[in-house]
């Protein structure tokens, strides 16, 4: 039971408590903030497996900029307490257990056939420079492909956006 | 080092910064109100203590006994919570910061910093980008109209700066090749031809400098771009509803900020605690630690300075100057540093 152990449980206790709270919870700003606890302990589980570039990209784009996005949309629309609609009995008692136990046989299985094993922290790439030369040499047509990807969603966005009478609000301008 | 005792160290280390930090964020408030009230031709505070020293005192026993009045059209928790994350995230920055090199106290060779992280810039942004929550849910939270409205452009204003702030860096990320605070550093240190030291600022980033103070007041909500908590705009913003300790802990929050921008730029562009070393071995020691806290206090004079002299923008010019014209330059200073460091 050593301190890495301990700190993979405890980060994974809060990534699960903060999902099952963003469930339970009845407000959206609620929900939002769980989720925003269950990137930060993702990112502590990134750090656990040495990928620090992947911890602080986990915080700054998840956390702090899309999360921030949930949460703008919640307090502009004003969503207010969401009502609490009759579960149904039979589901709840079939359901949550089925899924359990579904999971874990899953992952059982997974890691029965997957033959990995424990490396230190450190031994597999992780590091900034590492990643970079990843991105923009081994895989540079794909990064490439991805950002032409982002920008016609930027643009879908904007088309989306847009108020019918474009021209006249371009005139405004 | 042994587990405990690298835990003992880490702890007074912790202890002491915050200290200092907190001392700073007190006597910034009273330099600020010293050298705006200069600059409009009075004096300032003079009355509690000599030259008014003691008024941070004076300020801090006030907002202890205000009364702490939690309106009741608020959203509880959130209303409590967002000036705790505030302070929290305001704090959390100067972990990362060098103040100089090692020094050498029994026999431990203890770093001048808390902690450091390979990445510590990419934790600084990090720790920057979460700073928008401790603002937008004060402003959502507080149940009223200029609450929100103040609240909202204070989130959409810190997004928008975050980005010509974290292009203004790479620049500099670039140049040293590595994220890690102290080896930036390291690699301004020694001087180019002639008695100019080797610091960003004069090797190449002087636009990125400029940029980066752009954002900078902009993410700080520092004038000119404060109208999210301007007086005559809105109230005051996002912090309306708010009254005593937890008003004094977004003041605390801004002001922290401040100071950690300061230390930032200091070490990213003005050379951190590198200058002229002179004098006996002790005082050879303790100079880093001096010209680091003169490099920031010169940067906060700048930001106050620029306060007492700027009128502030309205937020639609804040919005468009940007996207529209710090964003292109960053990418321009980012493309040219990135082609003279290829060259």
């Amino acid at each position: 039971m050593n301190f890495h152990l301990i700190l993979f449980l405890a980060f994974g206790a809060v990534c699960v408590g903060g999902a099952i709270n963003l469930l339970a919870q009845r407000h959206p700003i609620n929900s939002a903030l769980s989720l925003i606890a269950v990137m930060a302990a993702l990112a502590g589980e990134y750090l656990l497996l040495g990928a620090e570039f992947v911890a602080a990209v986990q915080v700054i784009v998840y956390a702090g900029a899309i999360m921030v996005l949930f949460v703008f949309v919640i307090m502009l629309l004003n969503a207010g307490e969401e009502e609490h609609t009759k579960g149904n009995r039979t589901a709840i008692l079939l359901g949550v257990p089925g899924m359990l136990t579904g999971s874990v046989l899953t992952a059982w299985v997974v890691l029965r056939h997957s033959g990995t094993q424990s490396v230190p922290i450190g031994a597999l790439p992780g590091s900034p420079s590492d990643i970079a030369q990843l991105l923009f040499h081994d895989f540079l047509l794909p990064f490439e492909v991805t950002s032409v990807l982002i920008l016609i969603a930027i643009m879908g966005a904007v088309v989306l956006a847009s108020k019918p009478e474009a021209s006249a609000s371009e005139g405004e301008r | 080092m042994s587990v405990g005792v690298f835990i003992l160290v880490s702890v007074i280390k912790s202890l002491i910064v915050l200290i200092v930090l907190l001392t700073a964020v007190a006597y910034t408030v009273w330099l600020e109100r010293k050298v705006v009230g200069h600059m409009q031709n009075r004096w300032g505070p003079t009355r509690v203590g000599p030259f008014g020293l003691l008024q941070p005192m004076a300020d801090g026993v006030k907002l202890l006994f205000k009364e702490d009045l939690t309106p009741p059209h608020v959203y509880k928790p959130l209303f409590i919570a967002a000036p705790l994350m505030a302070v929290t995230f305001a704090l959390t920055s100067i972990a990362v910061i060098p103040f100089g090199n090692s020094i050498t106290i029994f026999g431990l060779s203890i770093p001048l910093q808390i902690t450091d992280v390979n990445i510590g810039l990419l934790m600084i942004l990090g720790v920057t980008s979460l700073g928008v929550y401790g603002v937008a849910l004060a402003g959502w939270s507080s149940n009223s109209k200029y609450s929100l409205l103040g609240g909202l452009r204070a989130s959409a204003q810190m997004v928008s700066y975050e980005i010509g702030l974290g292009l203004s860096l790479v620049g500099v990320i670039i140049q040293s090749g590595s994220l890690s605070l102290r080896t930036i550093v390291d690699a301004q240190g020694g001087h180019m031809p002639g008695f100019i030291p080797r610091w960003n600022i004069f090797h190449g980033q002087f636009i990125g400098f400029f940029i980066y103070l752009t954002a900078a007041y902009a993410e700080t909500n520092r004038i000119p771009f404060d109208l999210p908590e301007a007086e005559t705009e809105l109230v005051a913003g996002y912090h309306t509803e708010y009254s005593a300790m937890k008003f004094a802990s977004y003041f605390m929050a801004e002001y922290a900020n401040m100071i950690t921008v300061a230390c930032v730029a200091t070490l990213l562009f003005l050379g951190g605690w590198h200058g002229p070393l002179f004098g006996p071995a002790l005082l050879q020691a303790v100079l880093p630690l001096l010209w680091f806290g003169a490099k920031v206090f010169g940067f906060l004079f700048l930001y106050i300075w620029v306060r007492g002299t700027l009128p502030r923008f309205r937020y639609d010019q804040l919005m468009a100057f940007g996207w529209k014209f710090l964003l292109p330059v960053a990418i321009a200073n980012l493309v040219a540093t990135a082609i003279a460091v290829a060259w």
